[in-house]
């Protein structure tokens, strides 16, 4: 068995953090991506639309994350794709995501006045001029504090991962205490990487509500 | 896609899925009380106890916020026994809910607590209600009314959240899918049924605590 130092376990660490760190960024942006396109479902005309994203966002959000990567890495599986981890797991990080970023937004959505949607479109407005113009930049200030906050949850959800066999920070500590039998540094430094990860954008999620509200709490 | 699904294994492993519900259910009652208590006792603490405790306390709700719930299921479980904490795996699971769950609740019951007007501290005091009277009475209980929407949501987070404890092997709702996709290799249709039952449990478990909500603070209700 090779000896394993203090320095060798947090290097082999911090080389699979890259993976957390790239997961997250896709399922983040992905997430992102997805959730614009179901919050304009979620706030527009069409019925159907409306009901589908809140049952999308009821199964997203009542089910456990875990559940939800399991599915998807079996789910795929019976279409006959050979399912590699990573995809697996960035899909179900997207759409998980998108189901939390959809309802964050529509809560600032609909924070925007009444009286915003009316007079826009006493100006003539269409729907998306409304949006683009009057709407989206009002919410936007709102949204920016919940939004970064969430990304916390997508770094931590990354984590969940491990267990279908991607191998990231989480995975690559469960390898390294197999190889050292020492988890409590092992697991001790998981957590510290993570924290130092989590905690600038929890960090920043708190200045930022505090520096956008000023200006939100006049009107 | 030509796969047939088969969910005839349900009515052999029934008893397993319904063992693994009830310990996912055990788990979150109590680590819904246990995490609320403590989040009670944190956020007192955070708004109005010595500054020393405050910092104590704030430290650890920053690391249980900004870590997995994963890793401190792992650090409890695999860590913990070289300081020669031992304990099972249910022990373990609970424990870990509960920290998990009193760090989020500190920081929602704080919010609700520092909503409530400076003034009615000293309106309690006026009034001759002790320190504990005023906390309880004036302090607390419409703190706790005023965030109940997002406890609850937390409690079912949590809930959900549960479902890692199974790599652990305590045998919870996903230990008991996992174990049944091992015996039937029915893996798709055995998580699916698994996660139904949570979206189940999720839904049930808000409508409950919306229940709860209407009981214990009826007084602001009826306004």
């Amino acid at each position: 068995m090779s000896d394993f130092t203090t320095w060798d376990i947090l290097r082999n660490l911090l080389l699979a953090a890259r993976w957390t760190v790239l997961l997250s960024l896709v399922s983040f942006i992905g997430g992102s991506l997805v959730g614009m396109a179901l919050l304009f479902a979620r706030i527009g005309k069409s019925r159907g639309g409306r009901g589908f994203v809140r049952a999308y966002v009821e199964i997203f959000q009542g089910t456990p994350l875990l559940m939800q990567l399991f599915l998807t890495f079996f789910g795929l599986g019976l279409f006959g794709i050979d399912v590699p981890a990573w995809l697996a797991a960035g899909l179900a990080l997207i759409l998980w995501s998108a189901a939390f970023l959809t309802e964050i937004w529509r809560g600032c959505v609909e924070s925007v006045a009444k009286g915003q949607w009316e007079a826009s479109s006493s100006l003539g407005m269409g729907y998306l001029q409304q949006m683009r113009w009057v709407i989206l930049p009002q919410a936007l200030r709102v949204a920016v504090p919940p939004t970064v906050g969430f990304s916390v949850q997508v770094v931590k959800g990354t984590a969940l991962t491990s267990i279908i066999g991607f191998v990231e920070l989480s995975k690559a500590g469960t390898m390294v205490t197999n190889a050292t039998f020492e988890p409590f540094t092992v697991y001790g430094f998981v957590a510290l990487i993570y924290f130092c990860l989590c905690w600038p954008l929890s960090k920043s999620s708190q200045i930022l509500e505090r520096k956008l509200n000023v200006a939100h709490r006049n009107h | 896609m030509n796969y047939a699904f088969d969910f005839g294994w349900l009515f052999d492993y029934w008893p397993v899925l319904v063992k693994g519900i009830l310990i996912t259910v055990e788990l979150t009652l109590v680590g819904g009380i246990l995490g609320v208590s403590l989040g009670i006792a944190c956020a007192w603490a955070r708004a109005l106890g010595p500054r020393w405790l405050g910092a104590i306390v704030a430290t650890y709700v920053e690391l249980i916020r900004n870590t997995p719930f994963l890793i401190q299921l792992f650090f409890i479980f695999f860590g913990l026994p070289a300081l020669g904490v031992r304990m099972g795996e249910l022990e373990a699971a609970n424990l870990a809910m509960v920290i998990n769950l009193g760090a989020y609740g500190c920081e929602i019951i704080r919010a609700g607590i520092q909503a409530t007007p400076r003034g009615q501290f000293e309106a309690g005091a006026s009034l001759g209600m002790s320190r504990i009277q005023t906390f309880w009475y004036v302090v607390l209980v419409p703190a706790l009314q005023r965030i109940w929407p997002a406890l609850s949501s937390q409690i079912v987070i949590v809930m959900l959240g549960s479902a890692a404890v199974s790599q652990i092997a305590a045998e919870d709702l996903t230990f008991a899918a996992n174990f049944i996709q091992s015996r039937s290799f029915r893996a798709f249709e055995s998580y699916f049924v698994a996660t139904l039952i949570y979206l189940a449990l999720a839904i049930g478990l808000r409508q409950l605590l919306r229940g709860l909500g209407w009981t214990i603070f009826p007084r602001r209700a009826a306004r």
